[in-house]
C-alpha cells in the first residue's frame, strides 16, 4: 500500500494558508518595520545604523512619554483588577441567570464601537458632565474636577473599556476551583477572609496573570481612548508613533520608536509570565 | 493519639427540601460517643444532604443538630469543629502535605511549635512522614486520603464525617484503607459518620447503619439486625439479596405467623405480622436461608432447577417454583455433581427475614 509507505502525504500543506497569512500580514511587516528602524536617514537612503535608537533613547522627553505610557497602562490594569476581581467572583457565585446578565454587562464595551463609547465617556467626564454635576451637587468639591484630558480620566476609561479582558479569564479560573476546597477550609476552622486569601486567591493566580497580560497590552496600545480622553496635551507612545510617521513623515524614527515600545511591553509581559511560571506552576500540573 | 473522648451526635427531626424535592424528612438519629455510623442508601436518597447539614454547609429547613446535647445549628461551619473528608479529598493543591495538615491549627491560632508538633504527630498517625513536603498531586489516591484524614484530625474534631471515603480507590487499596480507618477510629474513639452506597462497606465497618430511602430513615440498627431483621421491604431488598415468595397468612401464634405458599404448603415463619389470616404477604428469605436437596421432607416444597453457578466454595442455584416465580439459593458445594431437574426446597429454621404486605400482586421476586 502506497499510503502506508508515505503515511502523511503533504499534511504540512494544510498549514500553508495559515503560514502564508502570518508571513504576509504579520512576520513580513514586522521585519520591514525592524529593517526601516535601522535607516539612519529620514529619506531612507539605505545607510544603516543605530542612529534612530540613539536619538530616542538620549532624549529625556521621549523617555518620559515611554514611562508615562507604561505607567498609565499599569494604573489602568490595577484598577481593572481591583474592580474586575470582585465582579468575576460575584459571577461565579450567583445563579446561572444572573451570571448571564453580569457577563453581558461586562462584555458590553467590546460590542460597542470604540469611538462611540469614548465619546460617551467624554460626556460623562467633562466639566459639565454627569460626574462633575454630581460632585458639585453633593458639595464634595467647590470646583468641577479635571477628569477629561487628564491622566486620571485616561486610567478610568481604559479600565472600563478593557474590563472584559480581565474579567473573562478570571471567571474561567474561579470556576475551575473545586468548591469543596472552600468548604474544606471552613470545616478546618477558617473564616471567609482566611479562606479567600489562603485558598481562593492563590488558586486564581493563573487567571490574574492572564487577565493582567491581556489588559495591560490592550491598555498601553489603546490609541483611540488615550488620544480622545487624554487630549492633545497628554502624549502616549501610540500617538507619538502616529505623529512621527504620518505628520512628520519620519518613518525610520517611527519604526525605531515602535520597536522600542514593543520590546518594553514584551519585557513586562515576559516578567509576568515568569512570575506565573514560578508561582502558578505549583498549582496545576 | 491524644483525642478527647468521643462526643454524642444527635439529629432531631431534621428535614430539608430543595424546592419540591424532599432530601431529608424528619430524620432522628442518636449517635453514641465513639460510634461509627454509616448512612446507607441508593443514589439521591439524601446522604450527602445530611452530611452537609451536620457540617453546616447547608442549613436544614427544620430540625436541630446537637453535639453532646447542645444545639450547634446556629454555628457556622468554621466554629463547629466537625472534621470532614471529602469524596475527592479536596486537598489544597498549592500546599505541601505538611502545609495542608497545618492549615487547621494555624487557622485556630495555635503557636508555631504546637502546630509543628501536631503536624508531625498526624503524619505519624497516617504513616505519611516521608511525604511531608510533597504536593497533593504527587501522591497516589490512598496517600491523598491519608493526608485528608490527617488534615481533618489535626483540628481534633468532635465529630468525623466521611463522604464516600473509599469510592475513588481501587478494590485492593479500598480494603486496606477500610481496615486502617476503622483502626484509627477505634484508637481515637472519635464519633464518625460515614456516607456510603456500598452495602458491604457499611456492613463491615459500622457499629450501626442508618438506611435511607428518598429522604426517609428506614432503619437504624447494627449491621446484623439490618441484615437478619430488616424493618422494611426496602431495607430487605436494598441490603443483601432477597428472595420474595408470594404467600398468604395461614395463621398466627405467639411464635410467629404461619404462611401458605403458592403450592399449598404451610410453613412456620418465626416472624410476626400484623396482617390478618388470608392476607397476601411476601415472605423474604435470603439465598443462604434455604437449601435444595433431592429428597423432600417436612416443610419442603417442590421446585425445578433452572440454572447452576459454581462460585468457588459455594453453588448458586436458581430454581423455579410451582407458581412460576424463581428464587436463588446459595449452598456449600458437595463432593458430587450439582443437582439438576426436580428438587425440593427446604427452609432453614428461623431464617425468614420478614413478612411484608404484598401490594403489587405481580412482583414475585426482587433482588440486587
Ligand atoms: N443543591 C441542590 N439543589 C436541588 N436539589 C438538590 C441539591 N442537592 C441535592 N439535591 C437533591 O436532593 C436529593 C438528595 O441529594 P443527595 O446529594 O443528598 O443524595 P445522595 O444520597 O448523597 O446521593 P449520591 O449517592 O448520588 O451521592 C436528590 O434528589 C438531589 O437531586
Ligand atoms: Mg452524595
Amino acid at each position: 500500500m502506497a499510503g502506508a509507505l508515505n503515511p502523511k502525504p503533504k499534511d504540512w500543506a494544510l498549514a500553508l494558508p495559515l503560514a502564508a497569512f502570518f508571513t504576509l500580514f504579520f512576520i513580513a511587516p514586522l521585519g520591514l518595520l525592524v529593517a526601516i528602524s535601522f535607516e539612519t536617514e529620514r529619506q531612507m537612503t539605505g545607510t544603516l545604523g543605530l542612529g534612530q535608537y540613539a536619538a530616542f533613547l538620549t532624549d529625556g522627553l521621549n523617555l518620559a512619554v515611554l514611562r508615562d505610557t507604561l505607567l498609565v497602562g499599569a494604573k489602568a490594569t490595577l484598577l481593572c483588577l481591583l474592580f474586575g476581581y470582585p465582579l468575576a467572583w460575584l459571577c461565579t457565585r450567583v445563579s446561572a441567570r444572573w451570571q448571564a446578565v453580569l457577563i453581558f454587562l461586562v462584555v458590553l464595551p467590546i460590542v460597542t464601537s470604540v469611538v462611540v463609547r469614548t465619546f460617551a465617556w467624554i460626556v460623562i467626564l467633562g466639566r459639565h458632565g454627569i460626574v462633575n454635576e454630581a460632585i458639585l451637587a453633593l458639595g464634595l468639591s467647590a470646583q468641577p474636577l479635571k477628569l477629561l484630558f487628564s491622566e486620571t480620566g485616561v486610567v478610568i476609561v481604559l479600565a472600563q473599556v478593557q474590563m472584559p479582558l480581565m474579567v473573562l479569564p478570571l471567571i474561567t479560573t474561579l470556576q475551575r476551583i473545586d468548591p469543596n476546597l472552600e468548604s474544606a477550609s471552613q470545616a478546618l476552622g477558617a473564616g471567609a477572609w482566611r479562606t479567600f486569601f489562603k485558598v481562593t486567591l492563590p488558586l486564581s493566580l493563573p487567571g490574574i496573570i492572564a487577565g493582567t497580560i491581556l489588559t495591560y497590552t490592550a491598555c498601553v496600545t489603546a490609541f483611540v481612548t488615550q488620544s480622545l480622553i487624554g487630549g492633545s496635551r497628554l502624549l502616549f507612545m501610540p500617538m507619538m508613533i502616529f505623529q512621527q510617521a504620518m505628520d512628520l513623515q519620519n518613518w525610520p524614527f517611527a519604526a525605531a520608536v515602535s520597536v522600542i515600545f514593543m520590546v518594553s511591553v514584551l519585557l513586562i509581559v515576559a516578567m509576568l509570565v515568569a512570575l506565573s511560571r514560578s508561582r502558578a506552576a505549583r498549582l496545576y500540573s | 493519639m491524644s483525642q478527647s473522648a468521643g462526643h454524642a451526635l444527635t439529629l432531631r427531626g431534621i428535614s430539608h427540601a430543595f424546592g419540591q424535592v424532599v432530601a431529608a424528612n424528619a430524620i432522628d438519629l442518636d449517635i453514641r460517643p465513639g460510634e461509627l455510623v454509616s448512612l446507607l442508601g441508593p443514589s439521591g436518597c439524601g446522604k450527602t444532604t445530611l452530611l452537609k447539614i451536620i457540617a453546616g454547609f447547608l442549613r436544614q429547613t427544620s430540625g436541630d443538630v446537637l453535639v453532646d446535647g447542645a444545639s450547634i445549628s446556629h454555628l457556622p461551619t468554621n466554629r463547629r469543629r466537625i472534621g470532614i473528608v471529602f469524596q475527592n479529598y479536596a486537598l489544597f493543591p498549592h500546599m505541601s502535605v505538611a502545609q495542608n495538615i497545618a492549615y487547621g491549627p494555624i487557622a485556630a491560632g495555635r503557636p508555631k511549635a504546637e502546630t509543628d508538633a501536631v503536624v508531625s504527630e498526624m503524619l505519624d498517625v497516617v504513616q505519611m512522614a516521608a511525604f511531608r513536603d510533597r504536593l497533593p498531586r504527587e501522591l497516589s489516591g490512598g496517600q491523598q486520603q491519608r493526608v485528608a484524614l490527617a488534615r481533618c484530625l489535626a483540628i481534633r474534631p468532635r465529630i468525623l464525617l466521611l463522604d464516600e471515603p473509599f469510592s475513588a480507590l481501587d478494590k485492593n487499596l479500598r480494603l486496606d484503607m477500610q481496615i486502617e480507618i476503622k483502626r484509627l477510629q477505634r484508637q481515637s474513639g472519635i464519633t464518625t459518620v460515614m456516607v456510603t452506597h456500598d452495602q458491604e462497606e457499611a456492613l463491615g465497618m459500622s457499629d450501626r447503619i442508618a438506611v435511607l430511602s428518598r429522604g426517609n430513615l428506614e432503619q437504624f440498627a447494627p449491621p446484623s439486625d439490618i441484615y437478619d431483621r430488616p424493618a422494611s421491604l426496602f431495607v430487605n431488598t436494598f441490603v443483601g439479596t432477597a428472595n420474595l415468595l408470594r404467600a398468604t397468612v395461614a395463621g398466627t401464634s405467639a411464635t410467629g405467623a404461619a404462611v401458605r405458599l403458592a403450592d399449598g404448603m404451610v410453613i412456620e415463619t418465626g416472624r410476626e405480622t400484623p396482617l390478618p389470616v388470608g392476607a397476601a404477604v411476601l415472605v423474604a428469605v435470603r439465598p443462604e436461608g434455604m437449601r435444595v436437596s433431592a429428597t423432600g421432607g417436612a416443610g419442603a416444597i417442590g421446585a425445578e432447577i433452572t440454572a447452576v453457578m459454581p462460585i468457588g466454595p459455594a453453588l448458586i442455584y436458581e430454581v423455579a417454583l410451582i407458581d412460576g416465580s424463581s428464587v436463588k439459593v446459595v449452598q456449600e458445594r458437595e463432593a458430587d455433581a450439582p443437582l439438576e431437574g426436580s428438587v425440593f426446597l427446604h427452609f432453614k429454621p428461623n431464617r425468614i427475614t420478614g413478612l411484608f404486605p404484598d401490594h403489587s400482586g405481580d412482583t414475585h421476586k426482587k433482588g440486587n
